[in-house]
């Protein structure tokens, strides 16, 4: 096999190889079954129960799309603005630390408190916790603006807003989109904290359901299915990343080569 | 004559890590319109300084500076300026980048969507005449450092600026393609005929290019010696070989040795 192939299949290689280890340690060690689920039992509750999963996995996947497009929103405007001056830079950076290091499960039950028990505290969960790493990518590829192209633009006239748009966004674009695949990633983390404190539905919520009911093989067909969706929404952003900016990948291409 | 390029008793103090540090003391330097001047000097001496304060990015603590008889007070809005490092957009297509200027320079600027495929049409000619026909639908990552540098000269001159400020623009390039792009240069002043500011620590760059070079001392600099360069225009790179040339070459250097001891 040429090298090229056994990259493109390495991904799928490595995930088939990983499911057979573990089926397999189940069997030559006789796990007990409320301790470790062998894959083909998750696969297996996954087909059985098909029509649940797939509830709960949509519920799961729109609510954290939900919560992200909105941190994507909000996080490009507090981008722009804490990159655009330094006051504002220096004046909300302590806050946006603080407010990121607070574990965001620790805020869930003042959401659930607020808006009730459904798809809301979910939303905005995924959306607290996935905000920030946007917000500081724009900011920083706005920040690190080349001096000397600042130069050569202000000795032609150009003003703030010009070097911005001329340079400081599409130098931040490549950030921005980098940013998007861990922010989606950690959205799934918010939005399943949310739906495992209180919620009706959703793979959190199944997760805290059928573990309370000690059904492990759901717990685990749950989780696979939440791994999967992050999975698959990393590589729909990377994919866009690659895209979009795509000079920033040849750039270093060529830089390193 | 009133000159061109005037600046008057200038000094630049700024506040350093260990007190004030006097970047310009008392530096005067009067540049005729169309002279070709090069500014050398020892490292840290406050060339690229002057630079910024020429172009109006940096304010002098005290003196002036004038350009065409008006002072500066804040950025030129007309300069063009290139770097030892070409600063390419990477993102936009050769062409795209030598035709950022006209994109922020009135009256370019609001006729940019109109004259369009008129203003492509100079920027062509423009990367022709460096030796870059053919390569604008390029991305600057596809072209060696030299193509990129004369790229950057493109970009600096598009918008046909009266001033050129060049900061040693040729320092990361090989020999070969430093004196290639010498001539480049030498052309391109001959034909469009600005006036230039080319701050070099490359002596033989300054004596093969310049009308003038102006040796500047160590912190805080000034200028300590003006020194006009004969040679018949055009030049041709034969003459950096001439015995003329090696003593003009040798002069600046013992003068900077000298400044570098003081």
């Amino acid at each position: 096999m040429n090298p090229r192939t056994l990259e493109k299949l390495s991904p799928w290689l490595f995930t088939i190889a990983i499911f057979l280890v573990w089926e397999l340690a189940c069997i030559v060690f006789k796990v007990n079954t409320s301790v470790l689920q062998p894959p083909s039992a998750a696969f297996a509750a996954m087909f059985k129960l098909w029509r649940v999963f797939l509830y709960h996995s949509w519920v799961t996947l729109w609510v954290t799309m939900v919560g992200f497009a909105l941190a994507v929103g909000f996080g490009i405007i507090l981008g722009l603005v804490v990159g655009w001056s330094r006051a504002i830079y220096r004046g909300l950076y302590p806050v946006m630390i603080g407010f990121n290091t607070i574990p965001k499960v620790a805020i869930v039950p003042l959401l659930i408190l607020w808006f009730g028990i459904g798809e809301v505290p979910a939303i905005v969960t995924a959306f607290l916790i996935s905000f920030f790493p946007i917000v500081v990518n724009i900011a920083t590829g706005l920040a690190t603006t080349e001096p000397e192209l600042e130069d050569v633009l202000r000795a032609l006239g150009a003003g703030k807003l010009d070097i911005m748009l001329k340079v400081g966004i599409p130098r931040a674009l490549p950030y921005f989109f980098g940013s998007l695949k861990i922010a989606i990633t950690l959205a799934f983390v918010g939005t399943v904290v949310s739906e495992t404190l209180g919620a009706n539905a959703g793979l959190g919520y199944l997760i805290a359901l059928e573990g309370a009911s000690f059904r492990m093989a759901n717990v685990y067909a749950a989780l696979l299915l939440l791994a999967f969706e992050g999975v698959l929404m990393y590589a729909v952003f990377a994919g866009i990343e690659q895209h979009f900016t795509k000079w920033a990948f040849r750039s270093q291409m060529s830089a390193a080569g | 004559m009133e000159a061109f390029v005037d600046i008057d008793g200038v000094t630049l103090k700024y506040r350093g890590a260990s007190g004030d540090i006097v970047a310009l003391q008392d530096a005067t330097l009067k540049v005729q319109r169309g002279e070709f001047a090069a500014v050398v000097g020892p490292s840290g001496c406050g060339k690229s300084t002057l630079m910024r304060l020429v172009t109006g990015l940096h304010k002098p603590t005290a003196g002036t500076i004038a350009i065409d008889g008006k002072q500066v007070t804040g950025p030129v809005k007309m300069a063009g300026m290139a770097f030892q490092n070409a600063n390419m957009l990477p993102w936009r297509k050769v062409i795209d980048n030598v035709l950022l200027p006209l994109e922020i320079v009135e009256p370019h600027r609001s006729q940019f969507r109109s004259k369009k495929v008129e203003f492509r049409a100079k920027a062509e000619q423009l990367l022709a005449t460096v030796g870059l026909a053919g390569f604008s639908d390029r991305y600057p990552w596809e072209l060696s450092g030299g193509m990129q540098q004369r790229v950057s000269l493109c970009r600096s001159l598009i918008h046909e600026p009266a001033l050129l400020m060049l900061d040693e623009p040729f320092a990361a390039l090989d020999a070969f393609t430093r004196e290639e792009l010498w001539c480049v240069l030498r052309d391109l002043w001959q034909r469009l005929g600005f006036t230039v500011i080319l701050v070099t620590h490359d002596l033989r760059e300054a004596a093969f290019l310049a009308d003038n070079i102006y040796v500047m001392s160590a912190r805080p600099g000034h200028i300590v010696q003006i020194k006009p360069v004969d040679f018949p225009r055009p030049r041709d790179l034969q003459v950096t070989y001439e015995k003329d040339f090696g003593d003009i070459v040798m002069e600046l250097r013992m003068k900077i040795a000298q400044v570098r001891q003081s």
